[in-house]
């Protein structure tokens, strides 16, 4: 099966709860009807949900004592989702991920991947199941005595693959991964995004269900990061590859994610499609991380300067979610009311699920028509805000 | 003019003692370096945080390798001579070097071994795991390919050590270039006959950290 991206959208919202942040009750017992409704959902149709995590603990034994890296975890991911985990370094994310190829088991609870569960099964099985979970890495652990050939031709080594086969596979993923005549170079030759590029073709050689993205892009420049990234969501589309990532870099959950979890502290305090979180960011953590993307241009100092710049009529700030993002919402403005309209600065960033940004204007003219033009913008798909001074 | 120089040395006899350090360097070589591999992988996967971690094991080992690291190859051989006596029959001949310069120089070169492979990108064995592969491909396609420049550059060294040793066994009995020295050389107070059997030596101690830096820089693309 092979979801397109419009599937993807109206399907994967249906799974998503939205809850109330603080009433620790009722996010359990959420995420806990989430996860239920996944696995019926998966019994049902037989296919849609391809990742359970049910109540998942893993406590490290350290000197100071016992440290819950994940603490009491429920998620599901749909087939050929992109499910992005952001938090700072500690929060349990890198736990977590590796959770779900079994480098490393919880200390309580399950993870079910493509059918199996990886917190259980050892041994022979537990490596079959890995062949089929793809993994690239912060600092893309290829092998440096292999060529780009030898590296990508590694996991289907171990799967067993006969020779010429594994060679005809070698040639079909360079060229999925942009890498045409590199083959024979060895990864001291190659640039960073190379590299990972190398790292992904390897991930894909033996056609996994799931790829897990271990801060695949935090060693790559801003440029590099956003080639791997487009990349991802390339074989994501083609192939409906469902991929996980972590990460603490908004920048990469913006660009490509359909749903979002924030970690902080082993838990989930925020989940939902991207665009949901932001535009409603709930937990001052998430917050923070929108404001990564968002910012210099929302600071409460930028706007504090834009009121005393512009003393007269009224400064209106517009947030675009999703579609509206396209209307032509000014141009219908300065058509319908006679004020004037400023443009003082915005921003409009490109997500997964459509685009998000804001714009700032002033709208100046008769008190009347002002009063009536903002009227009008209440009325649009548009969240606009007049802005006065704290 | 050499004849002017090295008026007491018998070429005949000088060639058949290098034969027989180069006999008794290259067996012994080659089975301290099948030992060391083992006995340095097993320090390695025991060790804390690796794929067999297992204290006891780790610790028995590292005893046993320090131990036997730390005895002084001359007192070695003397302490080894009733096993020798055993499995080799006798205790003079080149032959009967070999168990000592083998138990000399293997845990030595385990513990090279186990350095070298303490260098390897602990990722790049991550990734080996994500990937299914088991302890043994990880051993043959990892562990072993990643370390090689390091694994190498420890075997040339003891070699060079083994060259060494052999010098020492000779005095006691064991023949090659040692024994001329010593025997020839010292105790008839033939002095061009140590010097040559010294410059033997080191011509063979070069060529060794020749072939070894030369293979080294082959197998090293980093």
């Amino acid at each position: 099966m092979k979801p397109g991206n419009r599937l993807l959208k109206e399907k994967v919202p249906n799974h998503t709860k939205q809850y109330a942040p603080g009433d620790e009750r009722k996010e359990i017992w959420t995420q806990s009807l989430s996860v239920i409704m996944g696995r019926w959902l998966f019994l049902w149709k037989g296919s849609d949900p391809v990742i359970f995590i049910e109540q998942a603990k893993k406590i490290f034994q350290t000197k100071n004592g016992p440290v819950k890296a994940v603490d009491d975890i429920n998620l599901s991911v749909q087939e050929g989702e992109i499910f992005g985990m952001i938090g700072y370094s500690g929060a349990g994310k890198s736990t977590l991920i590796r959770m779900l190829n079994g480098l490393e088991t919880p200390t309580e609870g399950s993870v079910t991947v493509a059918g199996r569960t990886i917190s259980t099964i050892k041994g022979s099985e537990l490596r079959k199941a890995r062949q089929e979970i793809g993994m690239i890495f912060q600092h893309f652990n290829l092998l440096w005595s292999r060529t780009v050939r030898e590296n990508i031709s590694f996991p289907l080594e171990i799967a067993g693959v006969a020779k010429a086969e594994r060679n005809k596979r070698v040639d079909e993923l360079i060229d999925l991964v942009g890498l045409n005549g590199r083959g024979d170079s060895y990864p001291a030759q190659l640039s960073g995004g190379q590299k990972q590029r190398v790292g992904i073709a390897r991930a894909l050689a033996n056609n996994p269900k799931v790829l897990l993205c271990d801060e695949a892009t935090s060693a790559l420049d801003p440029q590099t990061t956003d080639s791997i990234l487009e990349l991802l969501v390339d074989i994501n589309e083609r192939l409906g590859l469902t991929i996980v990532l972590i990460t603490h870099e908004m920048h990469v959950i913006r660009k490509i994610c359909h749903r979002v979890a924030v970690m902080e502290e082993g838990k989930i305090v925020e989940l939902g499609p991207v665009l949901d979180v932001f535009r409603r960011p709930e937990q001052p953590i998430t917050k923070r991380f929108v404001q990564q993307v968002t910012e210099p241009e929302e600071s409460k100092e930028t706007i504090q300067h834009l009121l005393a710049e512009h003393p007269d009529g009224k400064i209106v700030k517009l947030t675009f979610v999703g579609v509206s993002a396209e209307q032509p919402v000014v141009t219908e403005l300065i058509r319908s009311f006679n004020v004037g309209v400023n443009i003082l600065q915005g921003k409009i960033s490109q997500t997964q699920n459509g685009a998000y940004g804001t714009l700032f204007m002033q709208v100046t003219g008769d008190s009347v028509e002002v009063a009536k033009a903002v009227a009008f913008l209440d009325a649009q798909q548009v969240d606009s805000e007049v802005i006065t001074y704290d | 003019m050499i004849e002017q120089w090295f008026p007491n040395v018998d070429w005949e006899k000088m060639w058949e003692a290098t034969y027989e350090t180069l006999y008794m360097t290259s067996i012994s070589v080659v089975i301290t370096f099948i030992l060391g591999m083992l006995l340095g992988l097993l320090l390695f996967l025991t060790s804390k945080g690796q794929l067999w971690e297992n204290k006891a094991v780790y610790g028995v080992t590292a005893v046993i390798v320090n131990v036997f690291r730390s005895i002084p190859f001359i007192i070695l051989i003397v302490l080894l001579i009733p096993f020798t006596k055993t499995i080799m029959g006798t205790i003079i001949g080149e032959n009967a070097a070999l168990p000592a310069l083998i138990i000399g120089a293997a845990p030595f070169y385990a513990r090279m071994v186990e350095i070298a492979l303490r260098e390897i990108d602990k990722g790049v064995i991550e990734a080996a795991r994500a990937m299914g592969a088991s302890t043994w491909t990880i051993i043959q396609k990892v562990l072993i390919p990643e370390s090689l420049p390091a694994l190498v550059s420890g075997l040339t060294v003891t070699a060079i050590a083994l060259v060494g040793y052999t010098a020492m066994a000779g005095v006691i009995g064991a023949g090659g270039l040692g024994n001329l020295a010593f025997l020839d050389g010292f105790q008839r107070s033939r002095n061009d006959v140590t010097i040559m059997a010294t410059i033997v030596i080191l011509v063979i101690v070069f060529i060794i950290q020749f072939i070894g830096d030369t293979a080294v820089r082959k197998l090293d693309k980093r």
